[in-house]
C-alpha cells in the first residue's frame, strides 16, 4: 500500500503503468475485489456526478435557504453565447463545478469527492476536459481513480474536512486531486501529475472554512469555481514541464501543519471569517432568526 | 491508516449538503440503529463541536434521525426524516453541548425503548467516513464499513478463542478485532470486523457459548 505521493509515483514508474492503474490494483488486492467490481462501483459514482452536472447547468436549482442556486447555469449560458475572456474550457469547468455544488446545497444527490462541500471540482473539470479530449468511458473512470489516489494520500497524512483543517483541506484537496487527474488524461507522466497536485494545493494553503450561517453554500459554491480553474491552470503548467520546487508530500505536510494551527472559528463553525461579516450575520439571522430550519 | 479505500475518497453517493455533517451523521445514526436492533421509542442526540454549532444548516438533525430510522446516505427520505420519525411514533431530542471534545464532529446517541437503553458515541471524520468510539461506556473503534460482530461477554478466559473458532469453522476471515472491558473480571466487549457476512447458525453458536451475554451483528 502506498502512503505517500512519492511511493505512488515510484510504483507507477517502476511498473510502467498509469497512476490510475496503481490505485485500481491496490483497491482490488486490499479489499479482495475483482477488476470488474472495482470499475463498476466507480462508474456508479461517475454516473451520479454526470447527472448532478447536467441538472445544475440546465435547471435553476435553489437551496433551502435561498442563498445559492442558478449561478452554474448562468455562467454556462454566458459561455455558450459570448466571446469569453478566460476561455471556454476553463469556464465550462467552473460552471460545472458550481452546478454540482448548487445541486448539493439544494439537498440533491451528489458524489462526495472527497467531501460534499468540495464535490464540484473533480466532476466539473472532468466533464469540461471531456469536451476537449474526448476520452472513452474507461478513461473517465480512471480520472476518478487518479483523483482518489491523491485524495487517499492527503486524507491519510493530513485531513480532508473543513472542520478539521479548513477549506484548504476540502476544496484545496479536491483541486489538487483534479489537477493530477487532468494531467494523466492529457497524456502527462505520473510525476507531472504529482507536480500539478503540488502546485494546485500550494495555491490554496491557508484557505479557511468560514461558511455563512454554517451552510455549505457561501462561499463554498464559488470556492469550488476557483478550485476548478486553479486545477486546470496547474495541470497546464505541469504539462509544460514546470515543476513544483516543494515536493507534493511536503506540501501536504505544510497543509496539515497550517490546518492544525487554525483556530476553531475558521474551521467550519460558522463563527469567523466571512460568516462573521455584517452581511454574513444578517443572512444567518434571516435564515434562522425566524425559526426556519433547513 | 484511517482511510483504506479509494471509495472513502470518491464517494459516498449522498444527499447534500455536507459529507461530514449530513452523510456522516446519517451513517452514525444507521450504525446506532443496527446496534440497537430495533427502532427506539425515544432517542436523544447530544451534539458536540462543529456538530453543535452548525447542525441546523447542514441537515444534520434530519440525517441523524433518518439514520436511526434505517435510511442510508443516498436515501431521498433523509430530507424529511422528521416527518417519517413522527409518523413512526418515535420521540426525539437534540441537545447542543458546550463541552470540548477530542474530535470536532462528535455525537452521542442515547436510544431507549422501555427499560432497554443504549449509548453510542460516533465521530464523523470527513468525506462521509465515520467511527463509532464508544458503546455503553466501552471504548471501541468501529467503521461500520464491514460486517461486524459485537459480543458482550463476561471477562473470562476462553470466550475470545471460542468466538474466533466458530468463525474459523465457517472459513470467515477476521479483518480487525478489539476487546475492551471496564473492570477486570466483569463485563467485556469484543468487536470483530470480518470480510464476509456471518450466517445465522454461526451467530447462534456464538450466542450459546459460555459467558456470552449478548451478540449483535452489523453488516455493510
Amino acid at each position: 500500500m502506498f502512503k505517500t505521493v512519492e511511493e505512488l509515483v515510484q510504483t507507477a514508474e517502476n511498473e510502467n503503468i498509469q497512476l490510475s492503474e496503481v490505485m485500481i490494483r491496490q483497491e482490488m488486492s486490499v479489499h479482495d475485489r475483482t477488476r470488474d467490481e472495482v470499475m463498476s462501483r466507480m462508474e456508479e459514482n461517475l454516473n451520479v456526478m454526470e447527472r448532478a452536472v447536467n441538472r445544475g447547468i440546465t435547471e435553476t436549482v435553489k437551496s433551502v435557504s435561498g442563498l445559492t442556486g442558478g449561478d452554474g447555469k448562468k455562467l454556462h449560458e454566458y459561455m455558450m453565447l459570448h466571446e469569453t475572456l478566460s476561455g471556454n474550457l476553463t469556464l465550462d469547468a467552473v460552471s460545472k463545478a458550481m452546478a454540482t455544488n448548487e445541486v448539493n446545497a439544494a439537498m440533491g444527490t451528489i458524489c462526495a469527492t472527497p467531501t460534499a462541500g468540495a464535490a464540484g471540482v473533480v466532476p466539473g473539470t472532468l466533464f469540461a476536459v471531456k469536451e476537449k479530449l474526448h476520452p472513452d468511458r474507461e478513461a473517465m473512470i480512471r480520472y476518478l481513480f487518479v483523483s482518489g489516489a491523491f485524495g487517499y494520500v492527503i486524507a491519510n497524512n493530513a485531513f480532508i474536512s473543513g472542520a478539521a483543517g479548513g477549506c484548504q483541506a476540502e476544496v484545496g484537496s479536491a483541486a489538487g486531486m483534479a489537477a493530477a487527474a487532468i494531467v494523466e488524461m492529457a497524456g502527462g507522466t505520473p510525476r507531472q501529475s504529482a507536480h500539478a497536485m503540488a502546485m494546485t494545493l500550494k495555491n490554496m494553503l491557508g484557505l479557511v472554512c468560514d461558511p455563512v450561517a454554517g451552510l455549505v453554500e457561501v462561499p463554498c459554491v464559488k470556492r469550488n469555481a476557483m478550485g476548478a480553474s486553479n486545477a486546470l491552470t496547474a495541470a497546464d503548467m505541469a504539462l509544460a514541464g514546470i515543476e513544483s520546487r516543494i515536493p507534493a508530500d511536503e506540501v501536504i505536510d505544510a497543509m496539515y501543519r497550517i490546518g492544525s494551527s487554525m483556530p476553531a472559528a475558521l474551521r467550519e463553525t460558522g463563527d469567523g471569517g466571512l460568516a462573521a461579516t455584517p452581511t454574513g450575520k444578517k443572512y444567518k439571522e434571516e435564515i434562522f432568526g425566524t425559526g426556519v430550519h433547513s | 491508516m484511517q482511510f483504506r479505500s479509494v471509495f472513502d475518497i470518491i464517494g459516498p453517493i449522498m444527499v447534500g449538503p455536507s459529507s461530514s455533517h449530513t452523510a456522516g451523521a446519517a451513517r452514525i445514526g444507521l450504525v446506532a440503529r443496527q446496534l440497537f436492533q430495533e427502532q427506539p421509542a425515544f432517542v436523544q442526540f447530544h451534539l458536540y463541536g462543529s456538530f453543535a454549532k452548525t447542525h441546523q444548516g447542514h441537515g444534520t438533525d434530519e440525517a441523524l434521525l433518518g439514520g436511526v430510522l434505517g435510511f442510508d446516505t443516498s436515501d431521498q427520505r433523509l430530507r424529511t426524516a422528521p416527518d417519517y420519525a413522527a409518523e413512526a411514533g418515535m420521540k426525539w431530542e437534540f441537545i447542543e453541548e458546550n463541552e470540548v471534545v477530542l474530535h470536532p464532529n462528535t455525537v452521542k446517541i442515547v436510544m431507549t425503548t422501555g427499560s432497554k437503553t443504549m449509548e453510542v458515541t460516533g465521530i464523523s471524520v470527513g468525506g462521509g467516513k465515520v467511527e463509532i468510539k464508544e458503546l455503553n461506556g466501552f471504548d471501541l473503534n468501529l467503521s461500520g464499513n464491514h460486517p461486524a460482530l459485537l459480543i458482550v461477554h463476561e471477562d473470562r478466559y476462553g470466550v475470545i478463542a471460542e468466538a474466533a473458532a466458530a468463525l474459523a469453522e465457517r472459513q470467515i476471515n477476521i479483518g480487525h478485532m478489539q476487546v475492551s472491558r471496564k473492570e477486570q473480571g466483569k463485563e467485556a466487549l469484543m468487536v470483530i470486523e470480518v470480510d464476509h457476512n456471518i450466517d445465522a447458525e454461526t451467530l447462534q453458536k456464538i450466542e450459546a457459548a459460555d459467558h456470552v451475554l449478548q451478540v449483535t451483528k452489523i453488516h455493510e
